[in-house]
């Protein structure tokens, strides 16, 4: 094996220690087989396919292209941290309700995406919609249950607001 | 067969009941993230396993030398074909594949050996430091050299894999008109997101094990697993690891043996994970085709004889193509009436990466080259493409040309009419204009890349339709078993059917609402401790295992009826569900469901089996298919010409769902078929160059993304169909099939608008080359 680093991530508000990771190990593959956090998914580890999507800083990012130990210092949140379980977000909600899961490997990337989407877009066009997520691949739904469900949120939240 | 909602329940359908939609019970740990998933699955002590594939397309393997992988720290185990202890081969139909190469490799990444090891990084290295000795042997590439005998077989069993003949009618039939051409259909990926992967504990002493797997079809891997490792079926158990996707690709055996394999030498649990690049190598695909063509027809346009020869490659292995093939021949005429035909088939072996199922399964590839010709034989009769397809719609009653009668509903002429009365999109080339009053780019072919000019895009619109079988074909008995048990009030399910994304896990406890009169309707875990429900594929599992779980419901019904009738003083035979009532309607007498049956057991299995089917005889007649399914479809595609880009804009839709059970599910299903038959139809492909894929991986294989597919407008056409068990008929694969002739018909009839001349376009996944070149 290389030679272990032992560094500190701070994840979904929590402080972790990783003991056992060897240098340059992806953030997506520390998470998931160091840190026990199997959320985030791997389905390209090229960052094609937005299965490993989190946000470090604020900035949505492929886990797969991120290293692990490059990520000290910074907030992560991975959809373990979105809500607490069994009472899911707004948005999670909002995909079950409009049929936007099939087998649902997409879709913890796709959460992500669409949190980080309308945090900084509360009401986006079909068009900004479809350029925001195409980096999140579906496979089994052909998309259109996934748009209903960010458009939606983007109306309940805007509702909310008023 | 009777639609029993119909006989025995009364009342409009409750949430949560057949024709409702609800939520999928496994939504909420999806969506955060805690749904395990095959590769999500761990063990205590747990070792990694890996597989070391060749690197040729032919070759025989002259030595293997593991001494440098042993040197390694970590590496428990190290196997090869010598360390197969049971049959050394599987496969579907025939097993001819090797769980491991023994003497030749015939395929660039045919499994050579396994290893076992503390971490996948360790076994990367076992794998890098295991030496493999090659003769090079000239490979067979070319499908029509193994048709021609021009290449020694490449395999025991010969190089053509099988070779049927369908002769209906007269075979020199004649007709005024006759168009024909030649096409050809590019090997495509199932593109699963969720990755191969599985974890194999072993029983203590080695006498079975227990495999988590994502998987299509439990059973069928249990016993080709269980003779390789030389065990009896029993001692092998499966349970189903959580699926990321399936399209046909997890119908055939890819690491199953191997992880067992370690995990009964080492005799702690193992775990296999493929990446991308292995996956691409590690199932099965869409059979690439050539099809040869001829439509006879009057002037008028009515069709009069078929005339087609068709050439799948199946690459190195049997898998399914021999069911590829047939389903390619029989259903040739695509959905209309056709009196003779001569159609000559051939799946062929190859050096190429094995085929097999791939959702559409061969009725695909011949969808193209029907649909194509339809255009063809429209403009030589100078008739409009909708009014042909209508003109020799196939209805109730007509015959395949294998003489086979469709019994089913039939409304292909309903599906085209609704199709064409859907609207167009409202939106002109380039979307509404933007503030600047420019086109939105990103709506123009070429998106972002901004290098389309709007005024040079023409907007084309193209059509398709198609036929396609249910459920297994030639005279397999692919039945489906089901449990049903009330305890407490509480419904509990089991089944052995794999919930591959499709929401059988949301349907059956439909059924169960339904028929029982009970909500709580709970689910087993899905795993061989029942007996088997057949494939994922084939869009049969509403049908089949929704038949298995209806009949499983109707027999605990009859024993809660029984026992309310002799606790009431009632008759069972009058006894009715009324939403979540037990009602003798005669007398007005009624009781809550779950109240009946408290302090009561009832449990149940059954299995739901289709009518018989028959094989092909030498002429290619008899009746192999179980039922049949229809759709339209109609694309809009904004196309560049100078640059060869195209921008899907609207797909239209009327399918033929027989009963929509679960509305949004079947939304679902048609939105996400269409968008690989868009992939198909313009962007994937598989490259192999003398027989090394080139492009295996999600940066050079391109799949669909939120930019690429367009808005769907679909109809369902809902006639239930009184031959299937819930009036449903299954909805999975119609999508795939006729939207990739829609596509690039549209792209078709925008060239056309251009010169008058236009493209022919005869080979799938249309390239920009083809459009501008
Ligand atoms: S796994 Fe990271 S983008 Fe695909
Ligand atoms: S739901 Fe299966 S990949 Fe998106």
């Amino acid at each position: 094996m290389s030679e272990a680093e032992i560094y500190r991530l701070h994840v979904n508000g929590e402080r972790r220690d990783v003991t056992d990771s060897w240098v340059g190990e992806s953030l997506l593959d520390v998470l998931r087989d160091r840190l026990g956090l199997v959320g985030a998914k791997g389905a390209c580890e090229q960052g094609e396919c937005g299965s490993c999507s989190v946000i470090v800083d604020d900035e949505l990012v492929c886990s797969c292209l991120v290293m692990a130990a490059s990520a000290v210092g910074q907030r992560i949140v991975t959809v373990e941290g979105i809500a607490a379980p069994g009472t899911p977000s707004d948005v999670q909600q909002a995909f079950v309700d409009a049929g936007a899961v099939q087998c649902g490997f997409c879709t913890p990337g796709l959460i992500m995406a669409v949190h980080d989407l309308l945090d900084r877009t509360p009401a986006p066009t079909d068009t900004e919609i479809r350029e925001e997520l195409a980096g999140n691949v579906c496979r089994c739904t052909g998309y259109g249950r996934i748009i209903d469900a960010v458009q939606r949120v983007a109306v309940a939240r805007t509702e909310r607001a008023s | 067969m009777t639609i029993v909602e119909e006989t025995a329940t009364t009342g409009t359908a409750r949430h949560g009941a057949l024709g409702t939609s609800p939520t999928r019970p496994d939504g909420v740990a999806k969506v955060q993230g805690s749904f395990e998933f095959s590769s999500d699955i761990s063990a205590d002590g747990c070792l990694w396993g890996a597989t070391l594939r060749s690197p040729h397309p032919y070759a025989r393997i002259v030595s293997i030398d593991p001494s440098a992988a042993w040197q390694i720290d970590g590496v428990q185990a190290v196997i090869t074909a010598e360390d197969v202890p049971g049959q050394m081969t599987y496969g579907l139909i025939s097993q001819d594949q090797p769980v491991f190469a023994g003497d030749v490799v015939r395929y660039v990444g045919e499994p050579v050996a396994a290893v076992a090891a503390d971490d996948p990084e360790t076994c990367r290295r076992a794998i890098e430091a295991l030496a493999v000795e090659y003769e090079v042997l000239d490979p067979l590439t070319d499908a029509e050299a193994a048709i021609a005998g021009d290449h020694p077989p490449i395999h025991p069993d010969g190089n053509v894999i099988r070779h049927q003949r369908i002769v209906c009618g007269d075979p020199d039939a004649t007709g005024e008109v006759v168009v024909e051409g030649t096409y050809e259909i590019g090997m495509q990926d199932q593109a699963f997101l969720g990755l191969e992967a599985a974890l194999a504990i072993p029983d203590p002493g080695g006498k079975g094990v227990e495999l988590h797997i994502a998987t299509q079809w439990l059973h069928e891997d249990r016993a080709q697993i269980a003779a390789c490792l030389g065990l009896p079926e029993d001692a092998v158990r499966l349970v189903l690891g959580g699926v990321g996707g399936a399209f046909g690709a997890r119908e055939d055996i890819s690491l199953q043996v191997h992880t067992c394999l370690l995990a009964l030498r080492l005799a702690r649990p193992v775990r296999m994970a493929y990446s991308r690049a292995e996956s691409f190598l590690g199932h099965v695909h869409r059979h690439p085709a050539t099809i040869w063509m001829r439509h006879h027809a009057t002037g008028t346009g009515e069709i009069v004889k078929i005339e087609s020869r068709m050439v799948f490659d199946g690459g190195a292995y049997a898998s399914t193509s021999s069911a590829v093939l047939v389903n390619a021949i029989t259903l040739a005429q695509g959905p209309y009436r056709c009196p003779n035909a001569v159609v000559d088939g051939w799946a062929v072996r190859t050096n190429h990466l094995p085929c097999g199922a791939m959702r559409g399964f061969g009725a695909v590839q011949a969808c193209f080259a029907y649909e194509t010709q339809m255009d063809r034989l429209a403009a030589a009769c100078d008739v409009d493409p909708v009014d042909l397809r209508i003109l020799n719609a196939m209805r109730t009653g007509d015959t395949l040309i294998t003489g086979q009668p469709v019994l089913n509903v039939a409304p292909v002429a309903e599906c085209i009419r609704e199709t064409a009365a859907l609207p167009l999109p409202d939106e002109p080339v380039g979307g509404a204009p933007m503030p600047d009053g420019g086109p939105d780019v990103m709506k123009l072919p070429g998106g972002a890349g901004r290098t389309a000019d709007a005024s040079n895009i023409v907007r084309g619109i193209g059509w398709g339709a198609s036929i396609k079988n249910l459920m297994y074909s030639e005279a397999f008995d692919d039945y489906s078993t089901a449990r049903c048990r009330i305890e407490d009030g509480v419904v509990t399910l089991k089944f052995a059917t794999a919930e591959v994304g499709q929401g059988f896990v949301t349907l059956a406890p439909q059924i169960a609402r339904t028929v029982l009169g009970i909500d709580d309707v709970r689910l087993d875990r899905i795993d061989t401790l029942i007996g088997s429900s057949g494939s994922t594929s084939a869009s049969r599992q509403t049908w089949m295992s929704g038949g298995a779980v209806n009949a499983a419901c109707l027999a605990v019904r009859a024993k809660i009826f029984e026992h309310v009738a002799s606790s009431n003083g009632l008759d069972a035979e009058t006894l009715l569900i009324d939403g979540t009532d037990i009602v003798e309607p005669a007398t007005g007498w009624r009781q809550d469901a779950v109240e009946a049956c408290a302090g009561q057991t009832f449990d149940e299995t059954a299995e739901y089996h289709h009518p018989p089917t028959t094989e092909l005889d030498e002429h290619g007649q008899g009746s192999p298919h179980t039922a049949f399914a229809f759709v339209a479809h109609r694309a809009v595609v904004d196309v560049d010409p100078d640059l060869g880009l195209v921008k899907v804009v609207q797909i239209a839709t009327a399918q033929d769902v027989g009963r929509a059970l679960n509305p949004l599910s079947v939304i679902g299903q048609i939105e996400g078929g269409i968008a690989q038959g868009l992939g198909l139809a313009v962007m994937e492909e598989i490259i192999q160059i003398d027989g090394v894929i080139r492009n295996g991986n999600f940066t050079d294989y391109l799949l669909p993304t939120f930019l690429d597919m367009p808005p769907v407008v679909a109809t369902l056409i809902e006639e239930p169909d009184p031959l299937a068990p819930l009036g449903a008929k299954g909805v999975g694969e119609p999508p795939t099939i006729s939207s990739t002739p829609a596509i690039v018909a549209a792209i078709r009839d925008a060239l056309r608008q251009v010169d008058g001349v236009g493209k022919p376009l005869h080979r799938v996944p249309v390239r920009p080359g083809d459009i501008c070149l």
